[in-house]
């Protein structure tokens, strides 16, 4: 069901805020036909196992849409959970725990980058202090060496390596690398520059969402 | 986390609600909630609104061998998750009781139920079947997961599509989706659960219970109906007493119910089946309503990559250059069989900067010794008076003015003490 695009577009990008009742902060985002819901909790009460004293615990769930989570799911778990935490100020909450969770609705290609996207979007929907926002943008290198930004299934299928980079919005430096496949050092860094502009599409996307959120007063 | 607990007051005012035949959320005491069922890209794969309820279903499949008892039938395989999405007292990972009874209930309705006709996912008797696996997800808990549940279930298992097989002898090729079309599972009917809540030991009765009234209820009844009126499962639990006249006034009101929602099913399914065929927009994308508030939408952005395939050139040669002047830096020479230098002859970076600046600033005494030249430093610091030497410096017309004659010292010093921040009195000044 995609639709035809140049390898230089991003897939049109839906968001929804606050639509789950009992969760703190919840976001679905759909970027092309890839939907990942998030809900989060917090800042709350947190097991005294895992109570740190000078900062919040942040913890993140990812559930698969068929089966147990996998090793894999377990991996993708940690990069976000490793990515949030340097973003929420969580020194500003000590003793207690910021629950995230993920799950899967659709993998229609460039899914870790939707994962982190809609987690960024429900931080920002439960007010969380952040210290920046946080973008991630995938791209896949064709056989041919051409660059596509944000791939869906096919493309990702065809591809020698596939790339996301997390970046924050205040100095777009990058805030995680995930990458598989093997590449060049000139192409990991065409693949940044070409990432790190696309991603000001993702921060003012945010923007923009949060604008109209906000837009009225109750 | 814990979950909220509903206090006395709530509790009180939930009940005397009811008891005057009214409901917190102003619904009769026979509706449902509003029912949204939205199909995603796979097949197999739907979330079920049910109010604020919500829950999503995915059916999978794959090949296995069938179970001893059973050699010709196909497995049908539930799996219920309460995920903390839902709820914050929900664990992941582990089923709670509810959970436990949840996926119990589910499994009674719609696996012992013989819906789903198992013997037609035979491939090979004895050693291959088809195991149908359902995962339900339940995404937000606003009370009567089960109903939701199941409408979810019995309508992803109807949407979903197996690969097709064709065995010849002993050979048996699964077909990929894209070589011939999935074929649909055969399910013969679809049983629908319906829940029942009561209160003040039967006297009241409320069909869909949400959050609140599921709290404070005596019990609940469910009956699990498919739309022949044929009675698929029934439970009641909590400590109260029913009269057979209720249970049968019970599964009048489901028979009803149960038509309603089957209807809505099968129209779900059509609307889903005709968007698919003329090639409109269909998943869950195309579900989010983009007239509200909370939610954006952006059609396809272009980036601009022409500037940044030229910087990225630009940054690269800079790159490339730099690593050649690197590699010649760091060119390494063999001095003799396993031994090498790298990087002979470089400036010496141990050095202390103070030390640099007294080189620069005597650039009038070449022929300074080495030993000369610590002891310059050292006076640099201490100011001692002690030395055995005479120090001589040669001095400009300008410097001159800033000198300060203080008569009891004999030793001179070094030019770094004329600066104004660094010269201190009672030091004297030879000249020559």
């Amino acid at each position: 069901m995609e639709v035809d695009r140049t390898s230089h577009e991003l897939r049109p990008m839906t968001c929804e805020l606050g639509h789950l009742s009992r969760s703190d902060g919840s976001a679905t985002l759909t970027q092309g036909d890839t939907t990942v819901i998030t809900s989060m909790y917090g800042p709350g009460d947190v097991r005294i196992s895992k109570e740190i004293i000078d900062k919040a615990t942040v913890e993140v769930t990812y559930r698969p849409k068929i089966g147990l989570p996998k090793c894999s799911d377990k991996l993708k778990e940690r990069l976000i959970r490793n990515t949030c935490e340097t973003v929420i100020l969580s020194g500003l909450h000590p003793r207690t725990g910021i629950d995230i969770i993920l799950q899967e609705m659709q993998n229609s290609g460039s899914f870790l980058s939707c994962c982190i996207n809609s987690a960024c979007l429900a931080l920002l929907d439960a007010s969380i202090p952040l210290k920046y926002l946080i973008a991630a943008v995938t791209c896949c290198i064709s056989d041919k060496g051409e660059i596509t930004l944000d791939p869906d299934l096919k493309q990702e299928k065809k591809s020698v390596a596939i790339l996301t980079f997390v970046f924050d919005s205040k100095d777009f430096n990058v805030v995680t690398v995930s990458t598989s496949g093997s590449f060049s050092n000139e192409q990991f860094q065409s693949c940044l520059m070409a990432c790190r502009e696309a991603s000001k599409h993702v921060i003012t996307f945010y923007r923009e969402s949060m604008l109209k959120k906000l837009s009225k007063s109750v | 986390m814990r979950e909220t607990p509903l206090s006395t007051c709530e509790r009180d005012f939930i009940l005397s609600v009811i008891a005057d035949r009214k409901r917190i959320d102003g619904r009769q005491t026979y509706d449902y909630r509003k029912i949204k069922i939205v199909f995603g890209i796979d097949r197999g794969c739907c979330s079920v609104e049910l109010g604020k309820t919500r829950v999503l279903a995915q059916v999978s499949c794959e090949v296995t061998e069938p179970k001893q008892t059973r050699p010709t039938d196909g497995i049908l395989f539930m799996n219920v998750e309460l995920s903390p999405m839902a709820c914050p007292s929900f664990e992941s990972g582990r089923l709670s009781d509810e959970g436990v009874e949840l996926n119990r209930l589910l499994e009674r309705c719609i696996k012992e139920s013989r819906c789903l006709d198992t013997e037609s996912l035979c491939i090979v008797a004895g050693q291959k079947v088809w195991t149908i696996r359902i995962d339900i997800h339940v995404l937000n808990q606003e009370g009567n997961i089960l109903d939701c549940a199941s409408i979810a279930a019995i309508t992803a298992l109807v949407h979903f599509r197996r690969p097709d097989v064709t065995v010849s002898g002993e050979d048996v090729t699964i077909h990929e989706l894209d070589d011939r079309d999935p074929v649909p599972l055969s399910v013969h009917h679809m049983p629908i659960c319906v829940s029942f809540a009561f209160f003040d030991q039967g006297k009241f009765l409320l069909v869909d219970p949400e959050n609140g009234e599921e709290k404070v209820m005596d019990g609940k009844m469910v009956i699990g109906m498919n739309k022949h009126r044929e009675i698929c499962t029934l439970q009641i639990t909590g400590d109260m007493l029913l009269l057979k006249e209720q249970v049968l006034r019970c599964s009048n009101i489901a028979v009803v119910k149960v038509q309603e929602i089957s209807e809505l099913i099968q129209t779900a399914l059509e609307n889903d089946k005709t968007a698919r065929s003329e090639g409109r927009k269909y998943g869950f994308a195309e579900s989010i309503e983009r007239e509200q508030i909370t939610t954006h939408h952006t059609d396809i952005t272009n980036v601009d990559m022409e500037d940044i395939t030229k910087t990225n050139h630009e940054t690269m040669d800079e790159e490339e250059n730099q690593e050649q002047e690197n590699s010649e830096e760091n060119k390494v020479t063999i001095l003799e069989k396993g031994t090498g230098i790298v990087g002979e002859g470089g400036r010496n970076s141990w050095l202390m900067s103070d030390d640099d600046e007294d080189v620069k600033i005597e650039p009038s005494i070449p022929n300074k010794s080495k030993k000369h030249k610590q002891k310059e430093k050292k006076e640099a610091y201490s100011f001692g008076d002690d030395s055995e030497e005479e120090e001589t410096v040669v001095l400009d017309e300008s410097d001159l003015h800033m000198i300060k004659k203080v008569p009891g010292s004999s030793d001179s010093v070094d030019l770094q003490s004329l600066k104004p921040s660094k010269s201190t009195p009672g030091k004297k000044k030879k000249k020559r």
